[in-house]
């Protein structure tokens, strides 16, 4: 069990969605693969296709047209996968959330097991969403295991 | 029969090559990492790699497609890699010779992996993985006369034999082929030849991940995926110590020539990384000139300079 889990936080490999967004957080999604911060440090590689996927990064305010996509994207996923809202419309809506396309923030729409916010959130404070996400399945994990 | 299914399955064959594929396969992405100034994934990724897809994650099967041969063809194309592994590294590091014809074999056995991607897209169902496939068709079309007309010099640089053990015995009698102007030409080919069957960047129009989103593999997941992983690992080890056999001298282990095989097949690993971040993608058409036309005219030079002994 203690393996499995073990290599599976080890190697997160990352799909990107972006929704209605304003492509501030996708440029700092992309920042996570420079040099500078290199992801692939932890072993997490952006991959193309949901298939090879086991963590779903979703940013971006998420409308009508958006959440038939999301949601087909979730449900072609091999499971286990995580997904991670990303800004403050991935999280709440931001200053969409009152727009008539609006169709909910991501966690209205499949289940989501972390948040980073911001407007757009640092590179670092998405390494440190993901460092939470990977602390999370451990403790998930141990409370399994008692 | 015991002996040989211990050389199938453990040394040389699937298990042996599969852990040195896994570190070639790390060394790959720590050199990219190096020359994009980055710090590059930790020392067992590969592994992770591996066994997070086959112990954790779900294999999905295609809706529409054939799911059997969906799900035979990486299991085949693992079998083509250990196969060709057993017969290429036996007689290369001097256990058993091997039989008369074998570099023919060895060189029908090489396109196993290719063709089971091709099997497997095209089981898929789905209009990406086709494409990847009629592009991974194509790409074999192109690189395949080049492939035998590098091992038609070297069996005539070796004096007409087709047996990998007297191929070596005369490198060891007159000093490796590369060792002439003819060699280089052939090596030079050879590496070519190399990044296009491993699908490596300026040849990886076939699973072009920006492009088509992994092409060939996009529909595989969890399982039969890991075997996907596995098989490319064995054959980024199996292809440079098949060069290293055929042009370099051979891969000795005995005393102080192990080091030397170790250096050989970490040099050429070397070269196809940087020729693999150092280019771009390049598309089909221009890829199957580049083969058809500069690649065969450079093999067919060497031919013709052998001839002349030069």
């Amino acid at each position: 069990m203690g393996f499995k889990d073990y290599c599976f936080r080890k190697s997160l490999w990352v799909f990107h969605f972006g929704g209605a967004s304003c492509n501030n957080c996708d440029i700092e999604i992309l920042d996570c693969l420079t040099p500078r911060y290199d992801i692939e440090r932890f072993g997490m590689v952006l991959v193309g296709s949901i298939r090879h996927a086991d963590v779903l990064l979703v940013n971006g305010s998420i409308n009508q047209k958006d959440k038939i996509r999301l949601l087909e994207l979730y449900s072609q996923a091999p499971k286990p996968i995580l997904v991670v809202a990303i800004g403050a419309c991935g999280c709440t809506g931001g200053i969409f959330a009152e727009g008539n396309t609006f169709a909910g923030p991501v966690d209205k729409i499949i289940p989501v097991d972390a948040y980073v916010p911001g407007c757009p959130p640092k590179p670092e404070a998405i390494i440190g969403g993901i460092v939470r996400l990977i602390e999370k399945t451990k403790k998930a994990t141990r409370d399994e295991a008692t | 029969m015991a002996k040989d299914l211990l050389y199938y399955l453990i040394f040389p064959g699937f298990l042996f090559t599969a852990l040195v594929g896994a570190i070639f396969s790390w060394i790959d992405r720590k050199v990219t990492a190096w020359v994009q100034f980055r710090k590059g994934p930790p020392f067992l990724q590969p592994f992770y790699d591996f066994f997070k897809l086959l112990l954790v994650k779900e294999t999905i099967l295609p809706a529409r497609g054939s799911k059997m041969t969906f799900l035979f063809a990486p299991l085949l194309g693992l079998t083509g890699a250990a196969l060709a592994s057993m017969l290429i590294l036996l007689p290369a590091i001097g256990t058993k010779p091997g039989f008369n014809g074998d570099i023919i074999v060895i060189f029908y056995i090489l396109t196993i992996p290719s063709l089971t991607y091709i099997i497997g897209a095209l089981a898929a169902g789905n209009p990406l993985a086709s494409v990847g496939a009629s592009r991974e068709m194509k790409l074999i079309i192109s690189y395949e006369l080049t492939f035998l007309l590098i091992l038609a010099a070297i069996i005539m640089k070796a004096g007409m034999t087709i047996t990998i053990h007297e191929i070596l015995a005369v490198q060891t009698d007159e000093g490796a082929f590369i060792g002439s102007i003819s060699g280089i030409l052939l090596f030079i080919a050879f590496v070519f030849c190399i990044q296009a069957k491993l699908g490596l960047v300026p040849f990886d129009m076939a699973e072009a991940e920006t492009e088509i989103n992994h092409g060939s593999f996009i529909e595989y997941s969890g399982q039969a995926y890991a075997l996907i992983r596995l098989t490319r690992y064995m054959m980024l080890f199996i292809l440079p110590a098949f060069l290293c056999t055929v042009l370099l001298g051979g891969l000795r282990t005995d005393g102080i020539h192990l080091l030397w095989t170790v250096l050989k097949t970490l040099g050429i690993l070397l070269v196809l990384t940087l020729i693999r971040n150092t280019n771009p993608r390049v598309r089909i058409d221009q890829a199957m000139r580049f083969f058809f036309i500069w690649m065969n005219l450079l093999v067919i030079a060497a031919i013709i300079l052998d001839y002349f002994n030069l």
